[in-house]
């Protein structure tokens, strides 16, 4: 078993060495100081803290705001209100503006647990990329996270980030190259790609393992970047690979699978399966138990690995 | 630094820009005409004597920020904008046209001096509080001016920002509400009543002052007390009439959304002092 983190430690550290860095970084937060771990930055910079209280749609605008006079606002909620309580904000005033906001959505997925659908975000990526002008990360561990965040906060323009709850295996290092709509190739391999994202990087890579000892090499590419998402990737796998598995922490309507399916549509179209949440709300449960009732492990990769097999030409 | 008007040049600059938003909605053959006249005398004040501001240089960092929260009001906004020197009147012959600059609704994007797009009620706010906040962080000079639709109230984001600004005692903002006591479907009382305002911003820890919203004495003064008064931000309360300055829109909610016809318009221009065509070529040559 590799070591466990929780990606959103990697947001609170990111925050903190934009904060040594940038004296314009702010970070607010709306009630959700500790579990967004946006305390590391708030015990460290007090007076760029600020608390809005209960009150997401007033963040957004607010962050909007400070952004105007230079500041480059951090704001950190759970991804289920961000990504919805919050919309027509980030709809008209930050995306529509293309505003300097980077939005933290916090709890992604159905790893949330025990709190269930209310809190467990699994539209995001859907409803975010939809909006212009936006771009949305879902890193996959701890490292990973923390890098997202300080080239969200290096690069201009409005972004939105999901990470999660648990402590979930760390996959990369601190020293993986990241580069924002780069995917990156974690294993290698010719008979099919496995595009995943967030913790279910980790899964793909228990996948390929297994499909490799029955003699499938599968490739897997980390797809960090939900949008803009890395075509070029994506191509290269169709023309190389011929078959292509995608695997989120998401709905499965509009969120990776679809980003990945529009590109291979359009270019280059091989078969594919799509390993996520089938159209449904989540449910209170142990983390663990919930990946399993809900499909998003390593057997479901495995299954719609050899389904996809069998459809290529 | 630019001139102030005084008191008698605001009311003829403020004639001209009822003259402008006639002219453009008649163009356009769509848009808001009431909020937009009602809130005509007050946006006057701002950009041509309160203000410090460049228009020819909008990003200008010593500015003073504007936010009009109802960003319906576009007619108003790209009058005062054109008045002002941020783009050529011209301009405003093109207001919500395809081959224009001139959006239905405020956008960023397009119109270099609109800090932020705008359009959903309730968000500019919070906007020009942010903004308060992001200057006052900077111990920068500046004020943020924003306006608000009474109706506009209704939007329970409004509260929060209105929360916000006092718990910081965000005295670098000050906030303008038309209250002409209208909105789209009829009079603000009957459709969700927002009555009493003043006490519910003073019971919110804000300073609060009433005027005649068309009144100059009166805006001036506020504004000055507005820029006066330490540890907390201040809201006027303006009364104002909708669709202030033409007779037959005045006091009359079905003028909030809707432009008036070339007929219409002649008699509008008329009441403003001059013709639909004059007004035209003087915007066609600015
Ligand atoms: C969030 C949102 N809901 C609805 C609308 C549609 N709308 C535009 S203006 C308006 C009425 C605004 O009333 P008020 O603030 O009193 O402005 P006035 O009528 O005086 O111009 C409505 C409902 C909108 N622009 N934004």
């Amino acid at each position: 078993m590799p070591e466990m983190k929780k990606t959103r430690e990697g947001w609170g550290k990111g925050l903190v060495a934009l904060g040594d860095e940038n004296p314009n970084v702010v970070v607010l937060t709306a009630d959700l100081n500790g579990s967004t771990m946006c305390n590391f930055f708030a015990e460290k910079y007090p007076e760029r803290f600020v608390q809005v209280g209960i009150a997401e749609q007033n963040m957004m605008c607010v962050a909007a705001g400070l952004s105007l006079t230079g500041k480059v606002p951090f704001l950190a909620t759970y991804g289920a209100f961000a990504s919805t309580r919050s919309l027509d904000q980030i709809r008209i005033t930050v995306a529509y503006s293309n505003l300097n906001v980077k939005i933290g959505g916090a709890h992604g997925g159905i790893s949330v647990g025990p709190d269930g659908a209310t809190h467990q975000a699994m539209e995001e990526f859907a409803i975010i990329r939809s909006i212009p002008n936006m771009t949305v990360i879902c890193p996959s561990d701890i490292h990973e996270t923390r890098k997202a965040t300080i080239a969200a906060g290096n690069t201009f323009g409005p972004f939105y980030l999901r990470f999660g709850r648990e402590n979930v295996p760390v996959v990369t290092n601190e020293d993986t190259p990241f580069q924002i709509g780069k995917a990156i190739e974690m294993a290698s391999g010719s008979d099919l790609t496995i595009i995943a994202c967030g913790m279910m990087v980790y899964e793909a890579l228990v996948a390929a393992e297994e499909l490799g000892k029955n003699g499938i090499s599968a490739r897997v590419l980390n797809m960090h970047t939900i949008k803009p998402i890395d075509r070029e990737a994506i191509i290269k796998a169709c023309e190389e690979t011929g078959a292509i598995v995608t695997a989120e922490e998401h709905q499965i309507h509009g969120g990776l699978g679809g980003a990945v399916s529009e590109v291979v549509v359009q270019n280059s179209p091989v078969p594919m399966e799509l390993v996520a949440v089938k159209d449904r709300f989540g449910k209170s449960g142990k983390p663990s138990e919930l990946m399993k009732a809900f499909g998003l492990t390593s057997k479901e990769i495995i299954e719609a690995s050899q389904k996809v097999l069998k459809r290529k030409k | 630094m630019r001139k102030k008007l005084n008191i008698d040049e605001l009311k003829a600059k403020a004639l001209e820009v009822r003259r402008d938003i006639i002219t453009m909605l008649t163009y356009a053959g769509s848009g808001h005409s009431g909020g937009s006249l009602s809130s005509t005398d007050y946006g006057t004040a701002l950009f041509f004597n309160e203000m410090n501001i460049d228009p020819k240089n909008p990003e200008y960092s010593e500015r003073d920020m504007w936010f009009f929260s109802i960003g319906h009001v576009t007619p108003v906004i790209y009058s005062l904008m054109a008045e002002s020197g941020y783009f050529e009147k011209n301009a405003l012959l093109k207001f919500r046209k395809l081959d224009g600059f001139l959006e239905g609704h405020p956008c960023k994007a397009h119109v270099p001096g609109i800090e932020c797009s705008g359009g959903s009620l309730g968000q500019g706010l919070s906007v020009a509080v942010g903004a308060a906040l992001g200057s006052r962080m900077d111990k920068h000079s500046r004020r943020v001016y924003a306006i608000c639709g009474d109706g506009e109230l209704q939007e329970g984001q409004i509260w929060e920002a209105v929360m916000f600004a006092a718990h910081y005692k965000l005295d670098n903002i000050c906030v303008f509400v038309d209250y002409n006591r209208k909105q789209i479907d009829g009079d603000v009382e009957d459709i969700m009543g927002i009555h009493p305002l003043d006490e519910k911003f003073r019971s919110f820890n804000w300073n609060v002052i009433t005027i005649d919203g068309h009144n100059f004495e009166e805006i001036l003064a506020a504004l000055e007390e507005a820029k006066n008064t330490k540890g907390k931000p201040t809201v006027i309360l303006g009364n104002t009439i909708m669709g202030k300055g033409v007779s037959f829109m005045e006091d009359l909610h079905t003028w909030h959304g809707n432009p008036p016809n070339k007929e219409q318009a002649e008699i509008a221009c008329k009441e403003l002092g001059t013709t639909l065509e004059e007004w035209t070529t003087h915007l066609e040559n600015n």
